[in-house]
């Protein structure tokens, strides 16, 4: 049997995997990150909307060849059709880009690559190897249809939604209903958009616990999907049997031509409680970073991709494996008020009726708002329907 | 069982990330159920957003 040995294996070559196994290798350790299936990045399971402005902070350039559409901001649609336009100015100058994620997450993986990190690819993990120490020391996995043994000091879990790696390791990842989305969307072609917004449509058309989205992929192409969260799901297929309605009642988008569908789930809950655990380190969406409102995964991925490369790598440079234990507390200085915060938001957000949506988007888009503050938005929300805004402010 | 047709399930593995046992695996273009660890929750069959999964009951022996 095939054994091979490393300081660190990444498992998923996603945005968080690639990230981790760029700046792991950036710091000398000698680094592998194996993804199960044949292509880094396919099939796509992606909204490929992403925010700018902060991606030079991972070393990251924006190019054509992933960045396909530029957009200058998003309108947020009530069930009525009010509708609430955002633009860069507001959301306090970061503009919006929609991706092509397959070639997003390869120049990702080519980065890690040219870092120094090894890619196998169709190499899926299919177990852990502890040691006597019950550590994990390694996966067993699957290279190419053959078995083989990879051996490893850390193990970085970026195996997204699905995320195996965590389970085994002790870490429980399992979410509750309410928490995960699940998700169908359709690339159309032909179809009359302002291709300068982003869409997103809230209230019963995703009942009441997600929303509807067009991205556009250029002047009458756009990504349009469905979200909605499993505690509102009766039957299997709703995403896709919503989605379709959603369609149905837009012939700005009926007449559009379908040339590819896109399936998945996301959390949209928070992390659990403990995310390193005997020699394994769990990121992005195998952590549940993905942002709870949105349901955005990839910004957090490769922010807690990085913390977690960086500090494998560390451990490594000093030969002290413990030392993996400083992730939980880097991670969470960064990002974990951001993701409670907006986790809260959105428990608010899936109680509103369609009346309340209304309400609420009227006031903010007859409202003039410079700067899209959070105490700007209950501001102006307060005339309208003062008890939503004492609701809202609990959670401040 | 859960029954997985095969010719609608988009391998997104919505399933694998929901079971509260983690009684399904993605392999690279199919999913697969531990029937022994199946708690028949349901989960599985309500979260697939192609409709491709089927808790089926079996009457008692």
């Amino acid at each position: 049997m095939k054994e091979m040995e490393y300081d660190v294996l990444v498992v998923g070559g996603g945005p968080g995997g690639s990230t981790a196994a760029r700046y792991a290798a950036e710091k000398g350790a000698s680094v592998l990150m194996i993804e199960k299936r044949q292509e880094i990045g396919s099939p796509v399971r992606c909204g490929e909307g992403i925010s700018l402005g902060w991606l030079e902070d991972y070393g990251i350039k924006e190019d054509e060849s992933w960045l396909i559409h530029r957009i200058d901001g998003a309108k947020v649609v009530s069930p009525s059709g009010f509708t609430l336009e955002i633009n860069a100015k507001m959301a306090g100058n970061e503009v919006g880009a929609t991706i092509r994620r397959d070639f997003f997450d390869q120049m990702l993986a080519e980065m890690a690559a040219r870092a120094g990190a090894d890619i196998m690819v169709k190499t899926s993990a299919r177990s852990l190897i502890w040691d006597d120490k019950h550590n994990v020391a390694g996966v067993k996995a699957r290279c190419n249809g053959e078995d083989c043994i990879i051996k490893a000091k850390v193990v970085i879990g970026a195996d997204g939604f699905e995320s195996q790696i965590g389970r085994w390791a002790g870490i429980s990842t399992v979410l509750k209903q309410g928490d995960i989305a699940t998700n169908f969307q359709y690339h159309m072609i032909g179809i009359d958009i302002d291709a300068r917004f982003s869409e997103f449509h809230l209230g019963s058309i995703a009942k009441g616990g997600g929303y509807a989205w067009v991205f556009p992929k250029g002047e009458d192409e756009a990504n349009v999907g469905l979200g909605v969260t499993l505690d509102m799901i009766k039957q299997g297929g709703e995403p896709k049997r919503l989605l379709d309605r959603f369609i149905d009642k837009h012939p700005e988008l009926k007449k559009g031509k379908i040339v590819e569908q896109v399936a998945g789930a996301v959390s949209v809950g928070v992390p659990p409680d403990i995310t390193v655990k005997n020699g394994v380190m769990l990121v992005g969406d195998a952590a549940r970073m993905a942002d709870a409102i949105t349901g955005g995964g990839i910004r957090n991925a490769i922010r807690s991709g990085k913390i977690a490369g960086e500090t494998a790598g560390e451990a490594i440079e000093i030969g002290d494996i413990s030392h993996i234990n400083l992730y939980e507390k880097r991670w969470r200085a960064e990002m974990e008020d951001e993701l409670y915060r907006d986790w809260m938001a959105k428990n608010k957000l899936v109680t509103l009726s369609d009346e309340e949506f209304d309400d609420l988007i009227s006031a903010l888009s007859e409202a003039d708002i410079e700067n899209l503050s959070v105490y700007e938005i209950l501001e102006v929300v307060k005339e309208k329907n003062p008890k939503l805004v004492e609701d809202l402010m609990s959670f401040l | 069982m859960i029954d997985i047709n095969r010719d609608k399930c988009m391998y997104c593995g919505a399933c694998v990330g929901t079971c509260p046992v983690n009684c399904m695996f993605l392999y690279e273009t199919r999913v697969e159920v531990d029937e022994d660890k199946c708690i028949k929750c349901g989960f599985c069959e309500r979260v697939c957003p192609v409709g491709a999964i089927t808790l089926i009951k079996e009457a008692k022996a």
